[in-house]
């Protein structure tokens, strides 16, 4: 990946921050779980998936299924850097007059299929998954879940069919941040080794740094990783990464903003961004 | 012609079916062979076999999903609320071995619950045939027919020749107008004998088939009540949110009132035995279902003249 790319990514994924920010006025959202994601989501949307605006509702499209659906002021965000989605929406978070609330819908152009409750997407993007197999098309299907979603046993039930079916057409992402809502994943229901859960059920693993567009880059060419396996990808992240108040802090799942903590938040994130810069900068001298 | 001749019949002519299973191969056990590329087996599976066939709708297929009806209906509930009622997607919902058809399983595989889950899920509808030819009859229409249902699967003999299907429309036996019978499903043979039983001692009776649940005929319901004495309902389920509460709120809502008799389960697991032997227990076989409407009348009659005697 060249550096032009990198920069331009990385700015992407500043405003797609900005963006969960000011969606969580009014009312607040799950801004924790969405900063966690949001650098896969725009590495996705920007550079593997094959969609676009004028290609929504075809058949060829890949097909991407946020299932932590709480995350989705990130999926949001992404939209409208995509244009497929006006900035002045993000204002009628939770309003009667739209359709932009705390889960995932269909009456946003470009999702999918709504979330909400854990452990559903993963089965629904097998039935996708199967249905491009027996009519030998080349769409990918990728599913972005969140580790304390795996708890759901649901999930290990359709990794069974997803591996009996031998879907090398399905990626499967997991946005490893160790929390779940309230506790620490191992702490709570222990997931390590999460690799070795998911090769024992026939997939094949890679682990990533889930902030870097470089390794997610190396990672994804290689996509599938094996033929007639699913493939999984462990992106080790952070909760609520870019604003350092936020960052890893137990309590910052859902956050209920104002006017004054956006701002807040917004010049830290800000902050965050340049002092990552510079960072780079002297990574390179 | 039986079920699983007229699936295949139909897959051959419709391109958009797939069907799948939670291996509940009993009712399908050679189409595997026949049409291979149409049919998934998701092994002991409930919800992901729920939540695959939503994804296979939303490539544009017709799935048609073969489970337990107990564990279909339970299990996977919350999917199939989710992800085929909210939705409105186009899933045909098979439900084996439903109500007394589970017949020795036990209460673990006793689906007697499941008209009154299924007909609370916003856009999902209901077809509880009467037999083997009433399935058959209604399966092409509700196949075709772009919205989700849940199908309580029956295939016991056919002992009358069942009317051309049509969506929400009851098929109405006799023109009676003492005693009004309204059944679906597997209780619908023993009614019908029942039938016949009053009739040959004197009583004038109709019996109505809903054959779909929801959409209900309410016409045919309201027909039943302003024309006939009593009302009764038949049903292997229990009397919570089956179709006593359905006749229930539909008398309310047109602010009638009905001399009734409920002929269902209860709020009780029933014995586990073969059909012939629980239909005898639980007092549904056609002799036992003549002798309770016969009582009921009795004992209408007599509150009727204790009530005259008080005037």
């Amino acid at each position: 990946m060249d550096n032009k790319k990198l920069i331009e990514y990385k700015e992407i994924a500043k405003n797609v921050r900005e963006h969960i920010i000011t969606l969580s006025n009014n009312g607040g959202a799950f801004i924790g779980s969405a900063l966690s994601c949001s650098d896969l989501i725009v590495y996705l949307y920007t550079d593997f998936l094959n969609v676009s605006k004028d290609k929504l509702q075809s058949k060829n499209r890949d097909y991407f299924f946020l299932s932590k659906g709480h995350a989705v002021p990130a999926l949001y965000g992404m939209f409208i850097e995509l244009g497929w989605l006006e900035v002045e929406r993000l204002n009628n978070h939770l309003q009667v007059n739209d359709d932009i609330y705390w889960h995932p819908n269909t009456k946003i152009p470009g999702v999918e299929f709504h979330s909400g409750s854990l452990g559903h997407s993963l089965s629904i993007a097998i039935g996708i998954a199967i249905d491009c197999k027996l009519k030998e098309t080349q769409n990918k299907i990728v599913v972005l879940m969140g580790d304390g979603e795996l708890n759901e046993g649901s999930i290990w039930e359709s990794l069974l069919i997803a591996h009996a079916y031998k879907l090398d057409n399905l990626l499967i992402i997991i946005d490893r941040n160790q929390i779940q809502a309230n506790l620490l994943t191992e702490e709570l229901i222990p997931l390590n080794p999460l690799n070795l859960k998911f090769e024992s059920f026939g997939c094949t693993v890679k682990s990533i740094d889930g902030h870097n567009f470089i390794d997610m880059n190396e990672a994804l060419k290689e996509f599938p990783f094996e033929i007639n396996r699913p493939s999984v990808i462990i992106a080790d992240t952070t909760r609520g990464k870019g604003i350092r108040s936020i960052e890893n802090k137990i309590n910052k799942w859902f956050v209920e903003n104002n006017d004054y903590s956006v701002i807040e938040y917004i010049n830290e994130l800000n902050m965050t961004n340049e002092f990552e810069f510079k960072m780079s900068n002297l990574n390179e001298l | 012609m039986n079920y699983e001749e007229k699936l295949i019949e139909l897959a051959h002519k419709n391109e958009s079916i797939i069907i799948l299973t939670a291996e509940n191969r009993a009712s399908i056990r050679n189409l595997p062979k026949v049409i291979p590329n149409k049919f998934i087996d998701t092994g002991i599976n409930e919800q992901s076999l729920v939540g695959i066939s939503a994804g296979l709708a939303l490539r544009g297929r017709t799935p048609i999903v073969h489970a337990l009806a107990a564990f279909l209906t339970m299990r996977s509930f919350e999917f199939i609320r989710t992800d085929i009622g909210y939705p409105n997607l186009n899933v045909k919902l098979i439900g084996n071995f439903a109500g007394l058809l589970s017949e020795g399983n036990g209460p673990t595989h006793q689906a007697i619950e499941d008209i009154a889950l299924m007909r609370c899920i916003p856009n999902m509808n209901i077809f509880c045939p009467a037999d083997m030819d009433d399935m058959i009859k209604g399966l092409s229409t509700i196949i075709n027919y772009n919205r989700p249902f849940y199908i309580r699967y029956n295939d016991l003999p056919t002992i009358v020749n069942h009317e051309e299907f049509a969506l929400g429309k009851a098929e109405v036996f006799g023109d009676g107008n003492e005693i009004g019978i309204i059944v679906y499903g597997t209780l619908f043979n023993e009614s019908f004998k029942a039938k016949e039983i009053l009739e040959a001692e004197g009583y004038s009776v109709r019996l109505v088939n809903l054959r779909t649940i929801k959409p209900i005929d309410e016409y045919e319901i309201l027909n039943t009540v302003n024309n006939c004495k009593t009302i009764i309902s038949i049903e292997d389920h229990y009397q919570i949110g089956g179709l006593y509460s359905i006749i229930s709120e539909i008398l309310v809502k047109e602010k009638l009132i009905s001399d009734y008799l409920a002929i269902n389960l209860q709020n009780k697991f029933f014995k586990p035995a073969k059909l012939n032997n629980i239909l005898n227990y639980e007092g549904f076989s056609a002799i036992q279902i003549a002798n309770r409407i016969k009582e009921h009348l009795v004992k209408k009659e007599k509150k009727l003249n204790v009530q005259w005697s008080n005037v």
